[in-house]
């Protein structure tokens, strides 16, 4: 059985989580084939253990954005009978327009599946687990950081495709570029400020903790909509995006039930409150009752020093 | 010319979720509402209808229960309401994407928005998949719309940023988190809202047949309890803490 996997990029390279979705292609024993849409990733896609093929698809119509004529390159150049890709926003867009071309079931934010196709994945936020089986052709997106990385002593052939589509949009003007800056949704440890921050200005202190740890920061609903300066694209909870990292810190968020939803499988979770009823403690692995202001300098300080050691 | 909104009934955000069986308890679910993300889809609809670019359908798919959504968009501004009603709980997204896209064809929308997912499923396949369906463009990720002359300039958040799009019509845009703030009915409009008629449709009358789908449901069960967490008070709790993640979780 062939299986495609649609890699992604960050600024040109390949997205990591790429090697984790093919660690999802061997579970279910399959030959791997990346397609690299516009050609971005491919030497990469090729060094990762287990790829049998990279097909690396290019054309006109790669030079900005548009779902549609994207998939319609992709999909030309996809010949597994799975599709696979990550369920970021790019990879559910992709993949829904791609299942609908094929008239194939599509299966979205897959966090557990086994050789024979038993898949897991969150709904509802995270306030539910939800089982499917799934049999034939089909497109599956997977949840990033749930899945080990594959390795990267692989040496695939790699293809080139020419084919471009008919492009429906125009870029009238570029507002903000991509932020460099790690998205929660990818990131492995996360450090997470609520509006008991204060001030939108403090969220300092938690980059500056994200810098020593490599973490992402992101923020809770009530920081998001109380201060401007907080995106939405940092937002974890129910509206915001749901998160899986290994670690998550949570400081001056008092966790509304649309948090929890949002940040509850984390594997570990640290939360930092001065109100020690926070519903927040109630998820936390560790709980530090404290203000902020007094926790976070410590924090600091412990962090460089194990980074240190 | 008119501009469909395509909506879904889900379990308010702040709604408790129990199990019954196999299965979430839907009957327990004590308030529904409009998917937030639709939400923003519909404001964005108001604000081009309020600037002359044409008259509001509300389309839902779902369930009997699912109708109210109609009625609270009517209550802000929707011009009419359309219910394709399907009693089952779908797991197959094709099954709705054809009937939506079905009705879209019917009444002849040149213009469609919707929410990037729903607060439910958490999917998002639904408006790309239309889109598909429908052989449109898709514009994703959009938090608003303006027009300009014939087309339409949307600010999408896409993979290279935050960009303003131009896109010709017909197009279909899934909105992320809007910048509009979102209007609230006032009593008149509720009142009136309650005259709307619905138009109900089957999928036979969108001469749709659902599938058989190879997506088979097994199950939905409740998150893992996590075991009780260990609490400190203090800031001076701080480097047990750090140490325990070193040594006992191991994650930093």
């Amino acid at each position: 059985m062939e299986i495609s996997i649609i890699a992604e990029n960050i600024g040109g390279s390949l997205n990591p989580v790429t090697a984790q979705i093919v660690s999802v292609a061997k579970i279910l024993d399959g030959e791997v084939t990346v397609v690299c849409p516009g050609g971005f990733g491919v030497e990469e896609a090729a060094k990762i253990s287990g790829v049998s093929k990279v097909v690396s698809v290019e054309g006109d119509c790669f030079a900005n954005f548009d779902g549609m004529a994207w998939s319609q390159a992709i999909n030309s150049a996809v010949t597994g009978e799975i599709l696979l890709s990550s369920s970021s926003n790019f990879g559910r867009e992709i993949m829904a327009i791609i299942a609908a071309m094929r008239d194939i079931p599509i299966i979205q934010d897959i966090t557990d599946l086994s050789a024979d196709m038993a898949i897991t994945r969150p709904i509802l936020s995270g306030k539910a687990i939800e089982k499917l089986e799934i049999g034939g052709s089909c497109c599956l997106t997977i949840r990033a950081n749930v899945f080990a990385a594959a390795g990267n002593d692989g040496d695939a052939d790699i293809k080139t495709i020419n084919h471009t589509s008919n492009v429906g949009i125009s870029v009238k003007e570029a507002i903000a570029k991509a932020d460099e800056k790690l998205d929660v949704s990818e990131a492995e440890i996360i450090i997470s400020g609520g509006r008991g921050m204060g001030d939108p200005d403090n969220f300092s202190y938690l980059y500056e903790i994200s810098e020593i740890i490599g973490a992402a920061v992101g923020a809770s609903r009530a920081a998001v909509d109380t201060w401007e300066q907080i995106p939405h694209s940092m937002q974890v909870g129910q509206t915001g995006k749901t998160v899986t990292p290994k670690l998550y810190i949570a400081v001056g968020i008092s966790g509304a039930i649309q948090h929890l939803a949002g940040m509850r499988t984390s594997k570990y979770i640290v939360a930092i409150n001065k109100d020690p009823e926070a519903p927040i403690f109630g998820v936390a692995d560790y709980g530090i009752v404290s203000s902020w202001e007094d926790a976070l300098p410590l924090l600091k300080t412990e962090l460089e020093k194990l980074v240190l050691d | 010319m008119s501009i469909a909104v395509l909506l879904k009934q889900v379990p308010d955000t702040t709604s408790k979720i129990s199990f019954s069986g196999s299965a979430v308890d839907l009957s327990a679910v004590t308030k529904w509402s409009i998917s937030p993300y639709d939400e923003y889809a519909l404001e964005s609809a108001l604000k081009l209808k309020s600037e002359g670019l044409g008259d509001i359908i509300a389309i839902t798919c779902g369930p009997s229960r699912s109708s109210k959504i109609l009625t609270d968009a009517a209550a802000v501004g929707a011009d009419s309401l359309v219910h394709i009603l399907v009693e089952d709980l779908i797991h197959d997204s094709r099954n709705i994407q054809k009937l939506l896209s079905s009705a879209l064809n019917r009444l002849n929308c040149q213009i469609i928005l919707c929410g990037k997912q729903a607060a439910d499923t958490n999917s998002g396949s639904t408006g790309p998949g239309i889109a598909s369906l429908m052989e449109i463009t898709c514009v994703s990720m959009v938090s608003e719309i303006k027009i300009d002359g014939d087309d339409l300039i949307a600010m999408r958040n896409g993979p290279n940023g935050q960009e303003e799009i131009q896109a010709s019509k017909p197009c279909l845009f899934t909105f992320d988190k809007g910048t509009e703030e979102l209007r609230r009915p006032n009593v008149r409009g509720i009142m009136m809202a309650k005259k709307k008629s619905i138009e109900t449709l089957t999928p036979s009358d969108l001469s749709v047949e659902l599938l058989n789908s190879s997506v088979k449901f097994d199950s939905q069960i409740s998150p893992p309890e996590k075991p009780p967490g260990q609490k400190f008070q203090g800031a001076d709790s701080v480097a047990s803490v750090v140490q325990k993640l070193r040594e006992e979780a191991n994650v930093i």
